[in-house]
């Protein structure tokens, strides 16, 4: 392990100014490629980033920035491409190697010991030495140097438990520079900071700069981009589509460049006929088990035979709203389903009771939530279900043999394949595990069908066929909520769109009267509420 | 397929890692100087030579079967109930004083009764570690392993301040009366014309074992229960999402395994001892660890399992006796046993599961 990692400290070896063009810049990537399975996460990317300036990388989640990253900070190996650093080509074998190259990492989710101090933390993986004693007192006085350096004011002897997100952030970037590090990578920096403590951020990020730190920001949020960065390169389904000065654009070229111009999936409908309200959702409030508030006082509605589609980036609290209407998740505000009020916490708040009002749901996480992998598909097939009086023998045994004909009908009619109930759900792919859950939720003729993320995951063919299976259940007058993250998705299926950003509505409209761009500015929080334009 | 067939993973891992255990045992036999095939002679021997020699491995597979069990249950819902020893422990106390202050007239009323006492003071003992994990999250494993030595302290306290027969010398209760003595093989054979040896302890515990190896079957595998422990054991987000009770699946899912724990008693205890001793369970609930993990938590393996222990045990003892063999070299023995099934399981596995998809790739090729 030791002897790796000085191997690769040695390849690594900073290059000195005299090898190295003055202006070389900081980093420059030339033709990656990573692929995990058949998934292409990065195709062909080149970038150059310029030395002490702030470059973004900008694309939705899943565009393959992290990925990107990753190879940079030697977590993963590409497949193919160089990496030069400063004019010199390095080869970057693990996290050590990318240290000794200059490289440091603010991870989105802290690498932080909580029950240490900030300079214990500081010091972790950098000791000299057997004893702690002189690298704590070495330490001190360097971290007080950067802190008076940089504005970057954090107690040295403070506990991380007992620091404010902000401050660990803090942290995680003294440990960089602590490590001499001149390139700093930024991972979606301000999803866990509140808005001030962004601003903080971004005046750190300024003063790095100004000493001549570079700086490369990750970030699905438009408004830093233009906020903070010299320059912005945009990343798409694993290629960079752009790279372009931050001062020449604008939010909604790169809202443009971010979500491209995807051909559009055909969903044969015809319009809506919606009928009476079937859920009713009022100032509704979610805060998670860390005590971060999700869903931050919304108002929505559907109606019988119709599909709302809710887009927004993962993350700003559609999961949430989700799982309270799933009934595992504990909600304040109000819901009602036909009129009548459902529990949002207590014992009748959870997911049988939801299903014996009729809500079925299509979990936006199959393999986590919506099926157990290890089961064969028949008990699948019943998952949530298995309490209904149909598939029990007597007071105590299971009709497994009802379950299984059951299952067998169902896969033939939602042309699972191959179609035999024996086989471990985790044997299908993707998309035919996806036709198990819908199967399972749509056979249940329930009044309302949540569902999230309906073909991520899932290849085209299966696409349509699950497109088509919630268009009929809209025209067989059910209600739908539909949560995706797909806009392509969103626009070809809903009879009405919901913009969700940080956990609140941004608006709704209609998607006749819509297009990519204005949702794509909707989504990064930038559009303004447009009252009551849709959903009369 | 990329995946190995279901025997092989069942019967063929178990198998070979047997055989490696005896391999090297074997070899440690040789390093002490003895002969390791006339050691597992004796062994068989002392294990399956005679009716009395038959008669003590059933009864050990019994306690076994029990405790195997049991350990299975909770592992279905991703518990790892290693309370089983103090559960046992606990179920020998409820089984006794069923035993003590009824006058029971035969012991087909006194056997289910013994039986609700064992299986509730089991339920009980794992009752605390459980609510503990499913409402403030301590962990499993601690508690109940704190809880052997509670239950051990709690049993010696009982014995020696209110059971202890009044001027005995040993820490044991009163001798239960006739009615309370379950048949032995001996009896029960008798009628068939069958000759069983009288002094062999296995007696009809063995057959309500077998009971409760059928019951778990259907339990796991048929009930709506079943499926719940199943399901929360295989993912707790999923569960949450299908609308099952954490907290009831895991209080539920101990209540069980320490009831299967509690029975165990009415073999060691009701029917071998006849009376409530210190220490009666003797590490029969750690070797229902090593049981279930063998058995793959299926009561077909866990019985198989408990009769290869149950040989290990008798067949171990006898090989002592015997042969200049020390005691101690045959639980070396059991240990490596219980390491090659339980512990080195991916040992065998990883290349096994490599060989099969070369066969298969070939096959296709």
């Amino acid at each position: 392990m030791s002897v790796q990692s000085e191997a690769g400290r040695q390849a690594t070896a900073a290059p000195t100014a005299s090898t190295a063009p003055i202006d070389a810049p900081a980093i420059e990537l030339r033709g990656i490629s990573k692929a995990f399975g058949p998934v292409q996460a990065n195709k062909d990317i080149s970038i150059t980033v310029k030395k002490g300036t702030v470059h973004g990388i900008i694309g939705e989640n899943g565009a393959g920035k992290s990925t990107l990253m990753s190879i940079l900070y030697g977590f993963y190996k590409a497949d193919a491409g160089t990496i030069h650093i400063k004019g010199q080509e390095v080869q970057i074998a693990d996290s050590q190697a990318a240290i000794s190259a200059g490289i440091g990492m603010v991870f989105q989710h802290f690498k932080l010991v909580e029950n240490f101090t900030v300079l214990e933390n500081v010091i972790l993986g950098a000791e000299d030495g057997g004893l702690l004693k002189p690298s704590l007192a070495k330490a001190r006085t360097l971290l007080k140097q950067l802190s008076d350096e940089y504005q970057l004011s954090v107690d040295p002897d403070a506990l991380i438990e007992d620091l404010s997100v902000g401050h660990q952030q803090r942290v995680e970037i003294l440990k960089a520079l602590y490590r001499q590090a001149d390139i700093l990578i930024l991972d979606e920096p301000t999803g866990v900071l509140t808005p001030a403590e962004a601003d903080h951020l971004f005046r750190i990020l300024e003063g790095l700069k100004e000493q001549g730190k570079t700086i490369i920001l990750i970030t699905h949020k438009l408004r830093e981009i233009m906020e903070i960065t010299d320059t912005v390169s945009v990343m798409r389904r694993g290629e960079m589509t752009a790279t372009v000065q931050t001062a020449d654009t604008t939010p909604e070229d790169l809202a443009e460049l971010m979500v491209g111009r995807k051909v559009l999936l055909h969903v044969e409908k015809k319009p809506a006929t919606p009928g009476a309200q079937i859920l009713e959702i009022e100032n509704l409030h979610v805060v998670d088990e860390q005590g971060v508030e999700r869903v931050k006082g919304i108002d929505l509605h559907v109606r019988a035979g119709e599909i709302l589609g809710i887009c927004g980036v993962a993350g700003n609290g559609q999961t949430e709203l989700l799982e309270v209407l799933g009934g595992y998740q504990n909600g304040t505000g109000t819901i009602r389903l036909n009129g009548e009020e459902i529990d949002l916490t207590g014992k009748n708040s959870d997911g049988q009771s939801r299903r014996a009002r009729g809500i079925s749901h299509v979990p936006e996480d199959r393999h986590d939530e919506g099926l157990i992998l290890n089961f064969q598909a028949w008990e699948n097939m019943v998952f949530g279900y298995h309490h209904a009086p149909e598939y029990q023998k007597n007071r105590f045994l299971m009709d497994n043999a009802a379950i299984k004909a059951m299952t067998q009908e169902s896969m033939t009619k939602f042309d699972v394949r191959p179609p035999n109930p024996k086989l471990e759900a985790k044997s299908f792919s993707g998309g035919n595990q996806q036709k198990i859950v819908l199967a399972r939720e749509i056979e249940r003729n329930p009044d309302l069908l949540l569902i999230g993320q309906p073909t991520r995951g899932v290849d085209i063919g299966a696409i349509e066929f699950i497109h088509q299976q919630i268009v009929h259940l809209r025209d067989a007058g059910k209600a739908i909520l539909l949560v995706s993250v797909e806009l392509d998705e969103i626009l070809s299926l809903s009879d009405r769109i919901a913009v969700m950003f940080d956990g609140k509505i941004m608006g709704e409209r209609l998607p006749s009267e819509t297009n990519e761009g204005e949702l794509g500015l909707m989504m990064a929080g930038i559009a303004e509420e447009n009252p009551g334009e849709a959903g009369q | 397929m990329n995946k190995m067939p279901k025997w092989a993973d069942a019967v063929l891992i178990p198998l070979i890692s047997i055989l490696l255990a005896f391999l090297l045992s074997g070899l440690v036999i040789m390093a002490i100087g003895k002969d390791p095939v006339m050691a597992i002679k004796t062994m068989v021997q002392g294990a399956f030579g005679n009716s009395n020699n038959i008669g003590y491995t059933l009864y050990y597979t019994t306690n076994f079967i029990f405790t195997g069990l049991s350990v299975a249950v909770a592992y279905h819902a991703r518990l790892f109930n290693i309370g089983s020893e103090g559960q046992a422990a606990l179920g020998g106390l409820g089984v006794a004083l069923v035993c003590l202050y009824v006058p029971w007239p035969h012991w087909a009323i006194a056997l289910p009764a013994a039986m609700i006492g064992g299986a509730v003071f089991g339920a009980a003992w794992a009752f605390i570690p459980a609510y503990l994990q499913a409402k403030r999250g301590s962990h499993i494993v601690i508690t109940t392993i704190m809880f052997n030595f509670i239950g051990s302290a709690l049993i010696g306290y009982i014995l020696l301040n209110y059971l202890k027969v009044p001027g005995s010398m040993s820490t044991e209760s009163a001798r239960f009366g006739a009615g309370a003595h379950l048949p032995t093989f001996h009896e029960m054979l008798a009628p068939f014309g069958i000759e069983f040896n009288k002094n062999a302890p296995v007696n009809v515990s063995f057959l309500i074992a077998l009971l409760a190896a059928v019951g778990f079957y259907f339990l796991i595998w048929r009930t709506r229960l079943g499926y719940e422990i199943r399901a929360y054991g295989q993912s707790e987000t999923a569960a949450k999402y299908a609308g099952i009770n954490p907290v009831r699946i895991v209080v539920i899912a101990m209540l069980i395994s320490g009831a299967l724990s509690g029975l165990m008693a009415i073999n060691n205890v009701m029917g071998e001892a006849e009376r409530l001793i210190d220490n009666a369970v003797e590490g029969a609930g750690f070797i229902g660890i090593a049981v279930a993990l063998m058995g793959r938590n299926h009561p077909i393996g866990i019985v198989l399992a408990a009769l290869l222990f149950g040989f290990l045990y008798q067949g171990g003892g006898e090989l002592s006796f015997w042969e200049s063999i020390p005691r101690e070299l045959v639980v070396v023995i059991q240990a490596l046993v219980i390491m090659f099934t339980g512990a080195l399981d991916n040992m065998v596995r990883a290349p096994l599961e490599k060989l099969f998809i070369a066969l298969n790739k070939k096959k296709e090729a």
